[in-house]
């Protein structure tokens, strides 16, 4: 190959595109690395510490794409201290400097202030897509910049951020000229918005595919935006409250019977039952629902719209769904591929899901492969049953509500059950296990899981062996998140090299200490080992004793960082 | 070897010891703080946290809540009792007098199972998302400044409340919400580590706060599980304006009837009053019947299908699922229903 000349180089490169291919590809020679950097358009930093933006714009100049991700995963649950970091201007600033033609940025869990939104909106011309997951720190003021300045944008999707929201007139921001809407989704904003130009906005979008609404935008204007836009096909309802007596409820659904393109529906958040009739014509469409922000409805509700939804492949409910409920999608909804199931917060006499409607699922549906269930109770006889219904598990993620709960019915550990599944799933890349587990699952884990790139635990496990068996035998390893088990330094010593190849270790409430942690800063410089005293407790410069609450490890090319707050630190 | 996170346990502490006060609220939430208490000392203060330790720390749990579970009787009339869960039946109409809640409510399973785990094993339990964001006030002196910056929706507490801790978002939860009696019978029925420790059940925080803001609003409005209210249209000949009625507020056909009788005899005395023929106004069930008598009003309804019906066909349960518009029909309009109209009124004689 390296008889053509550059340019035919570069153009066979354009055809990969997956970010793994393209790092392999640059490790060849120092021709093709060269070559791959210049042509990189999009590029991925797990872990927005592990380099810094100087250096990912001086290795890729031509970048148009970007995708940050920043506080570890545990921080959606509250583990992670307010100011830990993961702040996106610095980014944004540097990007700005080196006159970056950027056209999207995608951030994850990250840190977005109002000037970071308008840094963006006025540094760069051809800004086309934003998409802001599980973000924070910004308000509605922010939004309008971007919709007054970004004239080409094709994207805004905010997924569940905490916004604030200023109940501005960000909407109207939007200028007449921008036309090119493709994709809107508002859902998670609180506010009012002006409902005149939201219908205007999406008059003047023909290529709007995917809108969706926030909760405050009423089911006639839901109407009225259906009637403008034919070329939707993934819609966020919004609340979704229609009287089944009104004109509204007749024409939307007289006119859903004709739209045969919309495929995917997520919202109805505060959905009355007499209101989904409305929308009846639409589920035997339906490749995606999400149900899981709707009200807690019974399950034989639930019943009557899954029936009709033949084509679905991904799905999110709530687990008032029940058994009953699982065991009708399992007949139903062949085509599954994806299932999450939610609990609902307040069981107050909901049915909820046990062992049962899973095995119905996994027998059901045989292409499933991503799976998020919160239930009840669980079996290891299920767990067998469901791996070897379903080899083609990615993702697997099990919680039982109770996280110490034992096989219902045996009340063994759920080891054999884990091991199972790990056994029978090659290409499982994701993992969450729950419930009493010892060692032995860990053991099944590291030696089955060699595809396995993320592993959360909690409450599990009886000594060090287990994270050993982890960190040892799973070898494409890339993120290890423990919470709560019984493993202290000894675990964290053995294998220091393997943190090197992986992006990042949390641990907390284990049996870590200062010496152990100090051990591993010392011992592998090209990691930060973060401490973070949340409560103060900690001495900094005290006894290798004291117990470490919270710690994240993750390998890094440019040192500590320097916006460490004061409670974070780095050893 | 500084003990990690005293001052947890000291809040904690603090926390336990409330002025003992005979309420059974009060009473149950001090349960839930010695649970916790344990809970937090399990995870925090025990040098080796293994599985068998901790399985321990759910017995304590477990051993408290049984002796606890007594004193729930020393509270709330008709708050359950242990083996509740047994005896449905005889609890049922205090259910009723008390708690808005459908009868028919799941309810009562919910709660049973509540008790049946703590008997059993380490118990499962819905969770109180609004207790845990609580908790993390508690937990966290830094975090939860937060909350009270962040302001969110789901989250009863500001900063005031972080001090008070896991009291202060028990007995705020439980006064909140219609069914108080059986969330803090099953609240305390269950290990607390559940519902109330920071990180679990590992849902996004924004996934939670939004639960935590339509649970409540569900509850607020009508205080059933799930579906809203159900208004429907009711029109009547001659009248000159319709009314909407819930259908939900209603259990029996008879209590339909009799709501729409009061709601619509002003139009039947002022009929009569025209017309001279009765010039009754008289005040309460006699007189619509007598109306009905002379005028052979009949009570119909559209269903899904446009079609009109009799009411009182169907159970009461498949009427509420099929009706969409009520209309008080005068006899003389209700020719095919007419003779079963005229039998109906008689069978009222």
């Amino acid at each position: 190959m390296n008889y053509f000349p550059d340019e035919v180089i570069e153009h066979v490169f354009h055809f990969v595109n997956s970010n793994k291919d393209r790092n392999s590809i640059s490790l060849v020679c120092k021709l093709w690395y060269r070559i791959e950097r210049f042509s990189r358009s999009s590029v991925l930093v797990g872990n927005c510490y592990a380099i810094s933006p100087e250096r990912v714009i001086a290795r890729f100049p031509c970048l148009k794409s970007l995708f940050l991700k920043g506080k570890p995963h545990f921080a959606d649950f509250n583990l992670v201290p307010e100011d830990w970091g993961g702040y996106v201007y610095p980014w944004i600033k540097c990007l700005e400097k080196n006159r970056s033609k950027l056209e999207e940025l995608r951030l994850k869990r990250m840190i977005v202030t109002d000037d970071s939104l308008e840094l963006i909106a006025k540094s760069f011309s051809n800004f086309k897509s934003l998409v802001l997951v599980s973000c924070e720190r910004f308000t509605t003021d922010g939004l309008a910049a971007i919709a007054a300045n970004c004239r080409y944008l094709r994207e805004l999707d905010l997924q569940e951020n905490e916004i604030e929201d200023h109940r501005g007139q960000w909407l109207n921001c939007f200028s007449e000229c921008c036309t090119s809407l493709v994709a809107l989704n508002f859902a998670c904003l609180k506010g009012d918005i002006n409902l005149a130009a939201l219908e205007r906005l999406v008059a003047r979008s023909p290529n709007l595919k995917s809108l969706k609404l926030n909760r405050t935008v009423p089911v006639e204007t839901l109407h009225r935006i259906l009637v403008q836009a034919p070329q939707l096909v993934d819609i966020g309802v919004g609340s979704f409250v229609c009287d089944p007596e009104s004109e509204t409820f007749f024409k939307l659904t007289a006119l859903l019977q004709k739209r045969q393109s919309v495929r995917s529906l997520s919202g109805f958040f505060e959905m009355t039952l007499y209101s989904v009739p409305a929308i009846y014509p639409v589920f035997p469409n339906l490749i995606s629902l999400n149900l899981s922000y709707a009200p807690a409805f019974p399950g034989e509700e639930l019943i009557k719209i899954l029936q009709l939804c033949r084509k679905l492949q991904k799905l999110w409910v709530l687990n008032c769904i029940g058994d009953k409920g699982l065991k009708i999608v399992a007949h139903s909804c062949k085509e599954l591929q994806e299932l999450r199931v939610f609990p609902s917060g307040d069981g107050d006499g909901n049915a909820t899901v046990t062992e049962e409607g899973l095995v119905a699922i996994s027998s059901g549906c045989p292409k499933l492969n991503s799976l998020l269930y919160f239930c009840e109770q669980m079996t290891n006889a299920a767990l067998i049953t469901v791996a070897r219904n379903c080899p083609n598990f990615i993702r697997f993620r099990l919680c039982i509500l109770d996280p110490t709960k034992p096989d219902a019915t045996t009340l063994k550990p759920l080891d054999e059950g884990f091991g199972a599944i790990v056994q029978a799933c090659k290409g499982l890349r994701r993992l969450s296990i729950s419930g009493r587990l010892t060692d032995q699952v860990f053991q099944y884990i590291g030696m089955h899981a060699k595809n396995l790139e993320m592993l959360s635990v909690a409450f599990a496990g009886d000594s060090d062996k287990g994270m050993l068996h982890v960190l040892n035998g799973c070898e494409k390893l890339n993120k290890l998140e423990i919470w709560n088990c019984p493993y202290g330094d000894g675990a964290l010593l053995n294998n220091v090299r393997k943190y090197e190849t992986m992006r990042s270790l949390w641990m907390s409430s284990c049996n870590v200490s200062m010496g152990g942690c100090r051990m591993l800063a010392k011992s592998m410089p090209q990691l930060n080992v973060e401490v973070i005293n949340e409560y103060g407790f900690l001495n900094r410069d005290g006894d290798d004793g004291q117990l470490v609450d919270k710690l994240f490890v993750y390998r890094t090319l440019v040192g500590p960082r320097m916006d460490a707050p004061d409670f974070v630190w780095t050893l | 070897m500084t003990p990690p996170l005293l001052g947890v346990g000291e809040e904690c502490q603090s926390n336990v010891t409330l002025p003992s006060s005979s309420a059974s609220l009060k009473a149950s939430s001090k349960n839930l703080e010695l649970h916790e208490r344990n809970y937090m000392m399990g995870l925090f203060g025990c040098p080796t946290i293994k599985g068998p330790a901790a399985a321990g720390v759910f017995g304590d749990c477990k051993s408290n809540l049984n002796l606890k579970a007594t004193e729930l009787r020393l509270g709330l009339p008709g708050s359950q009792s242990p083996d509740r869960g047994v005896d449905l039946s005889s609890g049922e109409p205090d259910e009723k007098l008390l708690f808005p809640l459908h009868p028919s409510n799941n309810s009562h399973s919910g709660n049973k199972r509540g008790f049946a785990d703590a008997m059993n094993t380490n118990g499962a339990s819905e969770g109180k998302f609004m207790a845990n964001s609580d908790v993390k006030a508690m937990l966290s002196p830094r975090s939860g400044t937060n909350i009270g910056q962040k302001s969110q929706p789901g989250l009863e507490s500001a900063g005031p409340k972080a001090p008070r801790g896991v009291e202060g978002a028990t007995l705020q939860v439980t006064q909140e919400q219609p069914s108080s009696g059986i969330k803090e019978s099953r609240a305390a029925g269950t290990p607390a580590p559940k519902a109330q420790v920071v990180g679990w059940p590992p849902i996004r925080s924004y996934r939670k706060n939004s639960l935590a803001a339509t649970s409540k609003n569900v509850e607020e409005v009508d205080g059933k599980a799930g579906a809203g209210a159900v208004f429907l249209k009711v029109s009547m000949d001659g009248a000159p304006y319709l009314r909407k009625v819930d259908l939900r507020n209603y259990s029996a056909y008879q209590e339909l009837s009799s709501s729409l009788e009061k709601m619509f005899s002003c139009f039947i005395i002022g009929q009569y009053g025209t017309n001279g023929a009765r010039g009754k106004e008289k005040q309460g069930d006699n007189m619509p019947k007598d109306a009905m008598d002379g005028t052979d009003y009949v009570l119909t309804y559209e269903d899904k299908d446009g079609d009109w019906m009799l009411v009182g066909d169907v159970p009461w349960e498949m009427f509420l699922d099929t009706c969409r518009k009520l209309r008080i029909m005068k006899g003389s309009d209700a020719i095919g229903l007419a003779p079963r109209a005229t039998d109906k009124c008689k069978s009222k004689n």
